[in-house]
């Protein structure tokens, strides 16, 4: 079989100017590159911005998703580092937020050469308490979660499965889908919270040579600052910068603010 | 309203039913609403509560406005969504509904409860605060528990189905395939449903020191009722051809079995490819009969290619007394013989058409000089790019001579 390109399998966006250095933003778990729309026209002013959909996101090919590939961030960062191979996108500054902090963690030691910096957006490395290190959550509490989106994704499957599934048929129903944002697959949701939760790469941390730009918010219930400054003490020569912002997503919350941050960082003043 | 429209005798009758309304304030209405009301500043924390909401957690007022945000009052898991999903969501739509979470109450009980949130603009668009609404989900949400029990019921229902239609397929196909000197095989199926046994078959077996048989059928209908006509011809074709090795007789003797089985209310009969292989010199000869099966596409090492022709080859089962005759094909090196069920050339492509058995040889005849395996692995990959086209069980099975030295020259 040939191979699926990834700027169809991701859904791969880009924009802004086309001559600046390249931006890849990578979004978290629960939404796709929607999240980033906020803060998209002012970092377009300056920088080739790349987008894509995590596979199993948004509208990135669903039938590409599968348990095994996708059962740890390793699988995620494979798709970050082809996007990159079939764009030819070199010293690229690779913005993850959320979850996509760590895959882009895994992604630049697997291959530093190709980024310029790294912005890490409210990441965790491990969400998990455990031992003296506070993540902040029990397993107990990941089991809750799990449990929120079972009983959120009730009405789900069957009015919405075939619409993710793709149907060519019904063609209205894609236009409903482009009508909202960040719907997933419940299966997808479930492999993806646990994987997302549930991992633990404290010790890829150490092993970051790229220049690294540690975002946070001031007030974060998902990433605390105390898991901000481990993040940033484990990171060699990270620097921290604290947002004064509320929630887990600062690009809605404090769209100014965060493309300011990004903007200083990967320019470099 | 009674105001605008005073009918004659209208606004006297009506007021004693209306007196109470009237007296209902807008403020008495919002503290004692049938469900919870909420409002927050844009970061969450919560600027005005009703009374019905503090009644269902336990809270005074002090307690919460002006100190907690509205994500505070969920479970650690509802507030993962929350920031996850639900918040996000809000700030890009401006409204957000019928969203399911748990409130924590000051006594640690969980109260279920569905959500509804809107973003209040001012007049130059900018957002100001998020008024939510809080409805009490306790019997949904115990109906939903059921639903989702019910589902879970369902769905180990199904995988056990499954199970048991995989285990009856293997036990209808060979685990391998015998190995015959000089000759590669290789066979593959594809079963168009996980929960049904489908009605495709194929072996290939030693019969005497120098002879080796085989066939390929497909029979009518699939599941359970299939399954078992796919079991009796099986062993009827084995036992027919350890008797009498020639493919015609081993049909005849087919025929006979499943018509006398099967006649009456529910007939029952297959289409089949039986054969015999006798390896030779540097190749090997190659008798086939055919009921009522598409034919078999030979594959020859200069890249000519032909479906081989059998007279007769009525269906098998279906009439009292079947006509079936014999060909007889020798096979060089570099020459493959592809034995298929229909559901491979009755397969819909991407276009919605029907695959043709012109489109199988023309597609296949490019290979040559080829393999068994490589054929094999060339209408597998054809099988996967039809998708949800292969409407029905496809069975494969190909013999070919190798090339001296190699698989490919």
């Amino acid at each position: 079989m040939c191979a699926v390109s990834m700027r169809t399998r991701n859904n791969v966006t880009v924009t802004g100017r086309e001559e600046g250095p390249t931006l890849l933003l990578a979004h978290g778990f629960g939404c796709d590159q929607n999240l980033w729309r906020l803060v998209v026209p002012e970092l377009a002013r300056r920088y080739r911005v790349v987008l894509f959909d995590h596979t199993g996101a948004g509208r990135s090919d669903l039938s590409a998703w599968t348990p095994e590939r996708y059962g740890s961030l390793d699988g995620y960062a494979d798709d970050v580092l082809a996007i990159c191979h079939e764009l030819d996108l070199r010293d690229v500054v690779l913005v993850g937020h959320s979850v996509s902090a760590m895959i882009a963690v895994l992604a630049a030691n697997r291959e530093p050469d190709r980024f310029a910096k790294l912005v890490l957006l409210t990441p965790s490395p491990c969400y998990v308490d455990d031992g003296d290190y506070r993540g902040g959550f029990s397993r107990a509490d990941i089991d809750e979660l799990l449990a929120a989106l079972e009983s959120n994704y009730l009405g789900w499957s069957a009015t919405m499965a075939p619409v993710i599934m793709g149907n060519p048929d019904r063609p209205e129903l894609g236009e409903e889908l482009t009508n909202s944002f960040c719907r997933t697959d419940p299966a997808i949701a479930r492999v993806f919270a646990r994987v997302t939760f549930l991992s633990d790469n404290r010790a890829d941390l150490a092993k970051v040579t790229v220049p690294t730009l540690i975002l946070e918010c001031a007030n974060d219930a998902i990433a605390p600052p105390e898991v901000g400054r481990f993040t940033h003490e484990q990171i060699p020569g990270s620097t921290l910068v604290t947002l004064n912002a509320t929630g887990h997503c600062p690009q809605l919350s404090a769209p100014e603010a965060t493309a300011e941050a990004i903007t200083a960082f990967a320019s470099g003043q | 309203m009674c105001e605008d429209h005073p009918g004659p005798g209208g606004q006297e009758s009506a007021a004693p039913e209306f007196s109470a309304l009237l007296e209902d304030s807008a403020e008495d209405l919002y503290e004692h609403a049938p469900c919870g009301y909420l409002s927050t500043l844009l970061d969450g924390t919560i600027a005005k509560i009703n009374t019905t909401l503090l009644g269902w957690l336990g809270y005074e007022r002090e307690d919460v406005v002006g100190r907690r945000r509205f994500a505070e009052l969920l479970t650690v898991g509802g507030r993962i969504y929350h920031e996850t999903h639900f918040a996000p969501l809000l700030r890009m739509q401006g409204e957000l509904g019928g969203v399911a979470f748990e409130l924590k109450a000051a006594d640690g009980s969980r109260l279920p409860v569905l959500v509804t949130s809107t973003v209040k603009t001012g007049t130059d668009g900018q957002a100001q605060l998020i008024r939510t609404t809080i409805f009490d989900a306790r019997d949904r949400r115990a109906y939903e528990q059921e639903l989702l029990r019910a589902r879970e019921e369902a769905e180990r229902e199904r995988d056990r189905v499954q199970r048991l239609a995989r285990t009856l397929q293997q036990t209808l196909l060979p685990p391998a395939l015998a190995e015959v000197p000089g000759v590669q095989v290789a066979a593959y199926y594809h079963p168009a449903s996980a929960d049904e046994v489908g009605g495709d078959f194929y072996d290939l077996f030693p019969l005497t020191g120098d002879t080796w048989g085989f066939f390929l059928g497909d029979v009518s209908g699939k599941g359970a009722a299939a399954a078992v006509v796919t079991s009796l011809a099986r062993y009827t074709l084995r036992a027919a051809a350890v008797h009498d090795p020639d493919p015609a007789t081993v049909l005849d003797r087919l025929n006979t079995v499943l018509h006398h089985e099967y006649r009456g209310s529910d007939p029952r009969y297959c289409t089949v490819v039986q054969g015999h292989l006798r390896p030779g010199g540097d190749g090997a000869a190659v008798t086939l009969a055919t009921g009522g099966h598409p034919p078999a596409l030979l594959i020859r090492a200069d890249g000519t290619s032909a479906f081989v022709p059998v007279p007769g080859g009525q269906l098998v089962g279906a009439l009292p007394r079947a006509r079936f005759a014999t060909a007889d094909v020798l096979l060089h090196p570099g020459d493959t013989l592809l034995l298929y069920t229909d559901g491979l050339t009755e397969a819909r492509t991407q276009g919605r058409d029907r695959y043709s058995e012109e489109q199988l040889q023309e597609y296949l005849a490019d290979l040559a000089p080829t393999t068994a395996p490589a054929v094999i692995t060339a209408v597998t990959g054809l099988l996967a790019g039809f998708g949800d086209g292969v409407e029905d069980d496809t069975a494969l099975l190909a013999l070919g001579i190798p090339l001296p030295g190699g698989d490919r020259p």
